[in-house]
């Protein structure tokens, strides 16, 4: 927290008479008791705080020759040399935002709009959304009220940039002594300088993008440890279920297959978190069961590779009146869960198990509760249907996810809540109220009773199923946060966001090990890679990005998509990327290759400067509904693509 | 502020369609930059319309520009709605969704989907937007209830299968545009407008969106049974098969047995086009063998079923002596199609009993028998390329006949056809190595042996052949007739008279027709041409013939044969006659010119255009129907 921002909250917490808290503040800050105030807190106490913090902005330079300077710092980036005009190039974005709020700052309207009409079409294509928000801003007042005006006042865009080309700028400030230049690159700009060869144009472009420009480098240096843990002992209930069960004709059978199962758990990954880092549920008998039939299944599983496309199997949403804006698949591919528009979520089953619910209170008390079957029993078998509508949200859902085991639903909505459903009796269990604005998305962990939440009040929020306030808060996104995705290993979270980066938070204290920037407008999806290690990422800009979060560094961009990508799934051993969205395709993406490029020269050195693997173009296939857009992809423990939309009719 | 908050509700709201369109196309690249503008004017109005009269000017442009910063802002959150619902357009419901996080009163009545009708007034300049009174009455007294549109509903439909595109997976029926797309490519191919057919063809080829279809091409292509007699047709639903198995979008699955099935009826059935022998069904043939070539080498085909059943019928074809010669053809030209492997393992070894049967045929010199004759020579023909495949194998790879390479095509497969002659004798190897015989009993003693060394293989042929083998593989050129040498392979039309793989036999059928039509001298010519063959080896021959007339059950129900075939041959007689008469009335060159391929297939084409109304006029109309055609495929493409 830097000083200003500092007195900012003391003095507002003056003004609402808030002693102790003041008081504990000043503590913290180590700041002298709150009598004797410097310079700069009397000044706030004239002023209302938010202004105090605006009049950064106050200059007495002479600010009618801004379109002058700036011209003159374009001229020297455009005639230094082509080693350093790429990095220099970055500066003059934030440069023309800090000048054009400084001429409004200080009611230069007219020569504002000037400045603005002039130099605005100079930036890239990928500014142009902020500037646009940014335009509509004209006076003072609108100042005080944008929050993305709030954003570039708070914080420092940052630029990495190599010695030189940093020796170059240095040289061209102190021949020319523009004041107002030299104090906006100190006030609003956090150049990170690093000793190397200058990066190129397309290592600049390939990480700017960002609302707030690139990842500091310290912001990466934290080792993650995305390792999958050892799979717990699961050979007790397999026992169990082989004596209970089948009696004695697979005996052999079953023994082959737990000593597979066994070589796989001794495979202890070097990356892996130590088992009791995050207190994770205990393993219920049935979740036992059901890492074991999914393991089963897996071993049905159809190899895919660049010679084995996926099998398409496309869920299509017909006859819904209403605009489907949500839909999630169970893992293992078994229940369909759809948001609407009008706030109804619809759950349907895809395996001929149709949907009941539980019999009533004076039915079920009935039951002899030592059965084997009593799950079974408690079922009321006259209410099989094939899907169930839950009431229950007031504004559009925007996200859906189911617990690992099947029994619960998470749902999102505009109207600020997240809600918990039982899938035993499709009613609402609990509302975590929280977030207060629209919440974008909501994902169970994938060991349950941990979910995470993220929307327009630009934090994410850790909960457990059975408390109502956050466990965590990850907080430092500058925008909305559009999505999230729970690491395999239940200890990171991965979040995108419509500042254009991609972080991830350690839940154990929820600090931000990784940003990553690249994408040049709002990231709507994550998904993970099987082993952990590596995460895609897309959106609004279409093109699809994946990140090595080793040491938080792009690997490749995949472009093809027409429209925003809203969907992305890893195939189950993790050598094809799938992604859908609203161009109504889905397409394949040849991930393996670059897994394979990386593994031969994991340079050390070379990790610094963003790269991209040169791997040519990934696209392997490019497959179109006819008019649904592809909302959802899930890959099935065998490997079978599965993709959900609904069917639009004109 | 509450004030300004309260200003921008009605009024903005006339200006939100433009705003949406501002908001929804990128900033523009010439820089300018439109928003909405309220006017001073508007403010005044509006103000005027709840009681405040007298706003001073700059009070009105303040709040105006307020107003303006407002709309912008709940436009952009708008924007983000519409994101997060994950659609394209931007709706009326998103925008009172922005409204509302701003604690504005979101605007009703305008969340219909249809888009509003924003029109001037007759007299003043004034703009409103046309809001109807609705009588609810009527909606309570009438029985006009809304449609149900029914209850929401999953369906699971194959987007893809391995890879490949199934179809538009969200596509509930055949819809309209599809109909009309193969309603229109089917009468473009069964037309007679080259340029028609051509685009046709190439749409089928390439597109990416006619899986749906698919049946039904695969239906059209089995109607070869019920249209044997017209070769054009044939041809063209061959090309189509041929175009659907190249297209790399289809998922051919359960369809290619029927495609195959109808392929093997082109090469292997007595076409009832054959029984004019002026109508060249033995092109035909050779193509429908090299389109079976293609099939088997696109690997479409799972190599264990299907190529078994392939050899299995071809080589039951070939044994059968009660089947007319031109099947037999057909059955050497598929061998010879699927590679010097199938070459080896099935004809081959059958060689020694059906020479002399051939040769029955060949020598018999009653008129009666000129037709089948000329057959015969025909299947000498093809035979003789087979053996040249397989000599020319086993000279490239040197003793090793089977090690997978490229031989140079031969002159039945098609020099036109450069791909089909490399046409797999690997996966054909590995079949017959791996699964045994495929089906030949005489093959499988061989097999035990080993390779034959080819100096043996040739001796064998060369007992049966003569010289003409010398001929062709001796100095190891490729022995290339003069005539083939048309390279256009797929859009070419194979009907061509005359244009047959055999010179040689080409020329040994002419003289029967001469000396039928001409004097009525018995002018035997067939031995001048095809001398090589006959005289330098009468010996041995006679000696095989005797030993085949032991073969007395086989034999003999050869013999039954030419009464069949005499029937026909009388019946092709008369016709015959009636078209040489008019090649003598045409000049000197009676037995080189051929008629004209269009000449005979004219009647029945224009019958077949008849049924299809476009195709009748294809001269006069030429251009039209291909007007036609491309915007419905631009539909699908």
């Amino acid at each position: 927290m830097d000083q200003q921002t500092l007195a900012a909250v003391l003095q507002f917490l003056k003004n609402n008479k808030l002693k102790d808290a003041e008081a504990a503040l000043r503590r913290e800050a180590k700041l002298p008791d709150g009598s004797g105030d410097s310079g700069g807190s009397s000044r706030v106490a004239t002023s209302g705080e938010v202004s105090s913090v605006l009049s950064a902005y106050e200059s007495e330079g002479d600010l009618a020759r801004y379109c002058e300077y700036y011209s003159s710092l374009s001229s020297f980036i455009e005639s230094s040399l082509d080693a350093h005009k790429h990095e220099l190039g970055c500066l003059l974005y934030p440069v023309f935002i800090h000048m054009y709020l400084q001429l409004v700052y200080n009611r230069h309207e007219k020569e504002a709009q000037k400045f603005f009409n002039r130099f605005s079409v100079e930036q890239e294509d990928w500014h142009q959304e902020d500037l646009r928000t940014l335009s509509t801003v004209k006076t003072r007042e609108q100042m005080e009220v944008n929050d993305l005006m709030d954003t570039f006042r708070s914080s420092k865009f940052v630029l990495r940039m190599s010695r030189d080309s940093y020796q170059s700028l240095r040289r061209y400030l102190k021949q020319n002594e523009h004041r107002e230049l030299l104090s906006i690159l100190q006030d609003h700009l956090f150049i990170d300088v690093f000793d190397g060869v200058p990066r190129n144009r397309e290592q600049v472009q390939a990480t700017s993008g960002a609302m707030m420009g690139e990842a500091r480098r310290d912001a990466n240096k934290v080792k993650v440890l995305y390792g999958l843990p050892k799979e717990p002992d699961i050979n007790v209930p397999l026992d169990d279920d082989d004596e209970g069960g089948d009696g004695e004709d697979k005996p052999k059978k079953k023994k082959q297959k737990k000593d597979l199962l066994l070589n796989k758990n001794k495979k202890a990954d070097p990356n892996a978190p130590p088992p009791s880092r995050i207190p994770l549920p205990e393993l219920k008998d049935a979740d036992k069961l059901e890492k074991v039939l999914s393991w089963k299944e897996g071993l049905k599983r159809v190899p895919l590779g660049r010679e084995n496309l996926p099998s398409i199997c496309f869920y299509t949403l017909a006859n819904a009146y209403q605009n489907v804006s949500a839909v999630g698949i169970s893992e293992d591919s078994s229940l369909l869960a759809a948001g609407f528009e009008d706030s109804n979520v619809r759950v349907w089953s895809l395996s001929p198990q149709r949907l009941r619910t539980m019999r009533g209170a004076s039915e079920l008390d009935q039951l002899d509760k030592e059965a084997d079957d009593i799950v079974e029993r408690m079922m009321d078998e006259k209410t099989a249907a094939d899907s169930w509508l839950l009431h229950g949200h007031t504004g559009p859902v925007y996200s859906t996810s189911f617990s690992p085991d099947r029994e619960q639903l998470l749902t999102s909505s505009e109207d600020g809540t997240v809600r918990l459903w039982s899938l035993h009796t499709y009613s609402n269990l609990v509302v975590y109220k929280g977030h207060n604005y629209p919440v974008w998305d909501v994902q169970f962990s994938p060991t349950g009773y941990y979910f995470v939440s993220a929307g327009h009040d630009r934090v994410a929020r850790l909960w457990g199923t059975d408390q109502f306030q956050p466990i965590r808060m990850f907080v430092g996104h500058y925008s909305d946060v559009t999505c999230v995705q729970y690491h395999p290993n239940s200890n990171y979270v991965a979040t995108g966001s419509s500042d254009r980066t991609v972080r991830l938070w350690d839940v154990l204290n929820g600090n931000c090990v990784r940003v990553m920037t690249g994408h040049k407008a709002a990231v709507h999806t994550l998904a993970w890679s099987p082993d952990g290690r590596y995460l895609a990422s897309a959106g609004v800009d279409k093109n699809v990005l994946l990140w090595d979060i080793a040491y938080g560094r792009l690997l490749a961009e995949m472009k093809g998509h027409t429209d925003p990508v809203y969907s992305l799934c890893f195939s189950r051993e993790g050598s094809l990327l799938a992604s859908g969205g609203i161009d109504n395709t889905v397409k394949v993406w040849d991930v393996q290759k670059v897994f394979e490029e990386i593994a031969g020269s994991d340079d050390l050195t070379s990790l610094d400067r963003a790269s991209l693997v040169e791997v040519g173009s990934l696209l392997l296939g490019s497959f179109p509904t006819k008019a649904t857009p592809v909302l959802k992809l899930h890959f099935s423990h065998r490997n079978l693509l599965l993709g959900c939309g609904r069917y639009q009719h004109n | 502020m509450q004030n300004m908050n309260d200003s921008h509700a009605p009024p903005p709201s006339q200006q939100s369609a433009d705003a949406t369109s501002a908001a929804g196309t990128s900033a523009a690249a010439s820089g300018e930059r439109k928003f909405a503008q309220i006017p001073k004017e508007s403010v005044r109005a509006h103000a005027e319309s709840i009681g405040i009269s007298e706003v001073p000017d700059d009070v009105a442009a303040m709040v105006a520009e307020d107003a303006c910063y407002r709309l912008r802002e709940v436009m952009q959150a708008s924007c983000q709605f519409m994101r997060h619902a994950k659609r394209k357009r931007l709706t009326a419901e998103d925008f009172n969704r922005a409204l509302r996080w701003s604690n504005v009163e979101p605007m009703y009545g305008h969340n219909s989907p249809d888009p509003m009708v924003f029109r001037p007034t007759k007299d003043a300049e004034l703009y409103f937007y046309e809001d109807r009174e609705i009588n609810l009455t009527e909606f309570a007294m009438e029985t006009i209830l809304p449609r149900n549109p029914g209850e929401t509903t999953v369906k699971a439909q194959w987007l893809v299968v391995e890879g490949r595109d199934k179809g538009a997976g969200s596509s509930p029926a055949l819809s309209e545009e599809l109909v009309q797309y193969y309603d229109q490519v089917t009468r473009a191919i069964l037309g007679g407008n080259e340029q028609l057919i051509k685009t046709a063809l190439a749409d089928l080829r390439t597109n990416s969106r006619i899986s749906a279809l698919l049946p039904y091409f695969v239906y059209l292509v089995g109607e070869v049974k019920s249209i044997s007699h017209d070769l054009e047709a044939l041809t063209r639903l061959l090309q189509t098969a041929q175009a659907l198995i190249q297209n790399p979008h289809l998922y051919l699955g359960p369809y290619l047995k029927q495609l195959v099935a109808s392929v093997m009826y082109c090469i292997l059935e007595p076409l009832a086009a054959s029984i004019n022998p002026l109508n060249d069904h033995w092109a035909l043939r050779d193509y429908a063998a090299r389109l079976l070539a293609q099939i088997c080498r696109s690997g479409c085909m799972s190599v264990e079923g299907l190529q078994k059943q392939l050899l299995l019928a071809l080589q039951k074809v070939l044994v059968d002596p009660a089947r007319p010669l031109c099947s037999h053809y057909g059955a050497v030209v598929g061998l010879t199609a699927l590679g010097s492997k199938a070459v080896e393992d099935v004809l081959y070894p059958q060689l020694g009993t059906y020479w002399p049967f051939l040769q029955s045929w060949m020598e018999d010199r009653t008129i009666s028998n000129a037709q089948a004759k000329a057959d015969a020579h025909r299947v000498q023909g093809a035979l003789l390329s087979a053996a040249e495949l397989l000599l020319k194998t086993y000279q490239q790879n040197g003793s090793e006949p089977h090690a997978e390479s490229s031989h140079e095509s031969s002159p039945n497969q098609s020099p036109q056809q450069p791909e089909a002659s490399e046409f797999t004798i690997g996966t054909f190897g590995q079949l017959l190595e791996s699964g045994g015989t495929a089906g030949s009993n005489s093959g499988s003693h061989r097999r035990d042996k080993g390779p034959v060394p080819i100096t043996q293989m040739y001796a064998d042929l060369y007992s049966f052949f003569g010289d003409s083998l010398a001929v062709r593989v001796g100095n190891g050129a490729p022995f290339v007739p003069a005539k083939e040498e048309e390279s256009d392979q797929d859009a070419e039309p194979i009907v061509e008279a005359g244009s047959s793989a055999f010179p040689a036999v080409e020329r040994a059928d002419l003289p029967p027709m001469l000396s039928f039509a001409g004097n009525g001298q018995p002018m035997d010519l067939s031995s001048v041409p095809s001398t090589s063959d006959t005289t330098h080896t009468t010996g041995r021959r006679t000696s095989k013939r005797r030993q085949s007339s032991k073969e007395s059950p086989k034999s003999k129900r050869a013999r039954r044969a030419p009464s069949m075939s005499d029937i026909f041959s009388l019946s092709r007689a008369s016709q015959r006659r009636r078209d040489i008469v008019v090649n003598i009335r045409g000049g000197r060159q009676v037995g080189k010119k051929k008629t004209k391929p269009g000449a005979l297939l004219g009647a029945e084409l224009s019958r077949l255009c008849r049924r299809v109304p476009f195709m009748g006029k294809r001269k006069k109309v030429k251009t039209l129907p291909g007007k036609v055609l491309q915007p419905s495929m631009g539909m699908l493409i």
